[in-house]
């Protein structure tokens, strides 16, 4: 049993599910905060009930995903230790800063909200909302720092035999990761405003609570078209900068094998990672990745081939994760800008919201792949072009790693199915009428 | 004073807060079943720790963080020596964490059952191993000049590392006895404050033997001998458990509730003090231990990282603070919302 494929094995497994409950945390807060602020502002009760519904799936999503983000701060250590040794100086202290800047103040702050309606007063209690949103953002945002340095590492020199930092604001102000923030953000907006009007839609397509779902249902809209469009725009910017940065994971990601000018863009492909070369390409569209890369129809691409073939990622997971993302991203805009025109007439348009609410997992898939090209296509580096993965794991037995995967995998199970179908109960049984249950969300 | 100085008790003291927080609320989780008897009284203990234990258990963030920042090689090789102990804490806080929020969704006495028992174990576990971790830091742990682990989790559980699980599990049970009293009311508070004058009892032979057993298992006496100002800790230690007792008897519980926050706090600094400046000493041989000095951080990492320490954990705890003061007094039945 091998403890490097364990360990990826297992910080997989935590992450990508911990990545299913974060972006609803991240977009859903804001949601919820906005709804709250209404309720203030105008006193009319509905965003109240709002506030109380959302904030129950919000609270039940949210202990799901705090729990498991305990987890990966330490699998650095257990699993990573190699890597924690030689990077910590960097990447430990943005952890750290996460930690005392921003999660402290999450999860502070949302047990007031929780527990806080009868001891504040409704300005006060919707301020304790923005500061839970806030700081879950900035949470990400400081993660993603992290990240960042792991996808293309600055500010730092070898010295000691490590990396050690010279410039934080270099750190700090990382092109790279200043662009997955922009990315992920809306993203995880785009995520929540689609769940949100998912589960308004079945509401709305059993003709009930019609006036409830139809606002939350537009709340949403508007949150989702400006995030749809945002994440597309940032996805350009990310994607160019990632071909400027790192042109093997640029190679991968679209199958292209052999240095060419203006290099093609296939729309299918099934690449063979042994052979160098795809057993099947559809629909070649000449210069387009020199475009999409390079904004040049000329430019040259760099193909897999001409890099040495231990540095290439896995193609095939990273070509197939890219073409989700970006066939998902490019169906979400389309959505959204017919959504806004049919806004005023949802109630009339039974097919959309049969769409809408069948479309609750797109989103999760997409910023799944997100992180799975991401990831997947930064390999075989674990810090790009700094420290192999496998170079980075533990010292550690290879059943041990066995046994917590194991682990992770049964309790995590266990975790979603209960998570999701407490959800899922909830959102079913709609908003609680505020005269029978007064002091309750 | 040198940045690793510094360093070293800011690790310290970050661990200490964490023990005397999260303390408080793994003791109620672990007596819960048993002062638990009604659904009224487990809603009560529950609740009375609903708003603090998430703020609580992020000083376990934060002490794992400044860690991995400011002594990397000590992270990397603490936690992975020490990988199926620190999985199983997690695990049980993962439990823990959403069984509060889970638990009171469905009326449904199987179904709270479960997690009740989640409570239990989500708390115990953590109460109990993170004092056998400890008590085997004090110790020393048998790893290499590699930062190779040569050992097996059998190995934790020697008599050293045991009495210190105990002495941990009953400090946190006395915490949120003590707790307990202070914000319940009727029945309940006569439980709960009966039961903390109990494991006071079982507790002083325990701390007692503890201090006793480290002057064999350990070399934390060494610091004491080279210093012996620093003996003092050990003084506040001993009497902040003894004021305990005087409160509980005048049912000042605020005020013992206070005294066993600080007999936490001082017993982490008793082995804090005697491990310094060793972070996590080798039980094969001392030249490989980690110490402050030969396994920091770079000066600039340290100095940035204690800007920011120095800037937001005083904001933290003022607001951390306020929100104890937001809901102090007796757990009300109208805000229950678990």
């Amino acid at each position: 049993m091998d403890p490097v494929f364990l360990s990826r094995l297992q910080f997989a497994v935590a992450t990508m599910f911990h990545f299913l409950f974060v972006p609803l945390t991240l977009g859903l807060s804001i949601i919820i905060a906005w709804m709250e602020t209404q309720y203030v502002r105008t006193g009319d009760k509905v965003y109240l009930q709002m506030t109380k519904f959302w904030g129950k799936i919000f609270l039940i999503n949210f202990a799901v995903g705090v729990v498991t983000g305990i987890t990966l701060e330490f699998q650095f250590g257990t699993n990573w230790s190699r890597y924690s040794e030689y990077v910590g100086d960097v990447f430990g202290s943005l952890l750290a800063i996460e930690a005392s800047v921003a999660f402290f103040l999450e999860s502070t702050f949302i047990g007031i909200w929780v527990f806080g309606w009868k001891r504040l007063s409704a300005k006060a209690h919707a301020t304790v909302m923005w500061l839970v949103a806030i700081a879950g953002n900035l949470s990400a945002v400081w993660i993603l720092t992290a990240n960042g340095f792991m996808q293309h590492p600055v500010g730092y020199t070898i010295r000691n035999g490590r990396a050690e930092m010279t410039d934080f604001f270099e750190v700090l102000f990382n092109k790279f990761s200043i662009l997955e923030i922009l990315h992920v953000i809306p993203s995880a907006c785009l995520l929540a405003a689609f769940v949100v009007m998912g589960i308004s839609a079945w509401h709305l397509l059993k003709k009930q609570h019609v006036e409830f779902f139809t606002s939350s249902f537009k709340i949403a809209l508007v949150f989702g078209l400006v995030s749809s469009l945002v994440a597309g725009f940032t996805g350009d910017l990310h994607g160019t900068h990632v071909a400027e940065v790192q042109p093997a994971k640029l190679a991968a990601m679209e199958a292209h094998w052999e240095t060419q000018t203006s290099a093609p863009i296939v729309m299918f492909a099934i690449p063979d990672q042994d052979a160098g070369k795809n057993l099947i390409e559809i629909g070649s569209i000449p210069g387009l990745l020199s475009f999409l890369g390079y904004h040049d129809f000329n430019t040259t691409v760099r193909g897999l081939n001409d890099f040495p073939a231990d540095e290439r990622p896995p193609v095939a997971i990273t070509f197939a994760a890219f073409r989700t993302m970006v066939g998902l991203g490019t169906l979400f805009i389309l959505l959204m800008v017919y959504g806004w025109f049919r806004r005023d007439k949802l109630m009339e348009s039974p097919t959309f919201l049969k769409i809408m609410l069948f479309s609750i997992p797109l989103p999760y898939i997409a910023i799944e792949m997100g992180w799975v090209l991401a990831e997947v296509g930064r390999q075989p580096w674990i810090v790009y072009g700094l420290m192999r993965t496998s170079d980075a794991a533990s010292p550690v037995a290879g059943y041990q790693v066995m046994v917590s995967l194991i682990a992770f995998i049964v309790i995590y199970g266990l975790l979603g199915g209960v998570g999701y179908y407490l959800i899922a109960k909830h959102a079913i049984k709609g908003p609680v009428s505020l005269l029978a249950d007064d002091s309750k969300h | 004073m040198e940045l690793q100085t510094i360093w070293f008790f800011l690790w310290g003291l970050l661990w200490a807060v964490f023990f005397m927080t999260d303390g408080f609320d793994f003791g109620v989780g672990t007596l819960y079943p048993f002062l638990g008897k009604s659904e009224e009284d487990k809603r009560a203990m529950i609740n009375s720790i609903g708003p603090f234990w998430d703020g609580n258990e992020v000083w376990l963030i934060t002490a794992g963080g400044v860690t991995f920042a400011a002594f990397p090689k000590v992270y990397a090789v603490m936690f992975s020596s020490l990988y199926t102990p620190l999985l199983l804490i997690l695990f049980a806080l993962i439990l823990r964490g959403v069984a509060f929020e889970f638990r009171g969704q469905i009326e449904d006495a199987g179904w709270k059952r479960v997690w009740d028992l989640c409570i239990f174990i989500g708390s115990f576990i953590p109460a109990l191993l993170f004092g056998v971790a400890f008590a085997n830091i004090f110790r020393g742990i048998p790893f290499d000049g590699q930062g190779i682990y040569h050992g097996n989790i059998l190995m934790l559980l020697n008599p050293y590392g045991l009495l210190g699980g105990i002495l941990f599990l009953l400090l946190f049970m006395l915490h949120g006895a003590n707790w307990l009293a202070m914000k319940t009311e009727g029945d309940l508070n006569v439980r709960a404050s009966a039961v903390a004058e109990k494991i006071w009892l079982a507790l002083v032979p325990v701390a007692v033997l503890f201090l006793i057993a480290s002057a064999f298992a350990t070399n934390l006496y060494n610091n004491y001998i080279s210093n012996p100002a620093s003996i003092i800790v050990i003084l506040i230690s001993v009497l902040s458990l003894l004021t305990i007792k005087v409160y509980l008897r005048k049912k000042a519980y605020f005020s013992a509730w206070c005294a066993s926050a600080l007999t936490i706090v001082s017993c982490t600094f008793f082995g804090v003090i005697g491990l310094f400046p060793v972070l996590f000493p080798s039980l094969l041989d001392a030249q490989y231990n980690l110490t402050a000095f030969n396994h920091s951080s770079s000066p600039m990492t340290l100095s940035i990282m204690l800007g920011v320490v120095v800037v937001f954990i005083p904001i933290v705890i003022v607001y951390q603070m306020w929100t104890y003061n937001l809901f102090k007094g007796k757990v009300a039945k109208e805000e229950m919302e678990y």
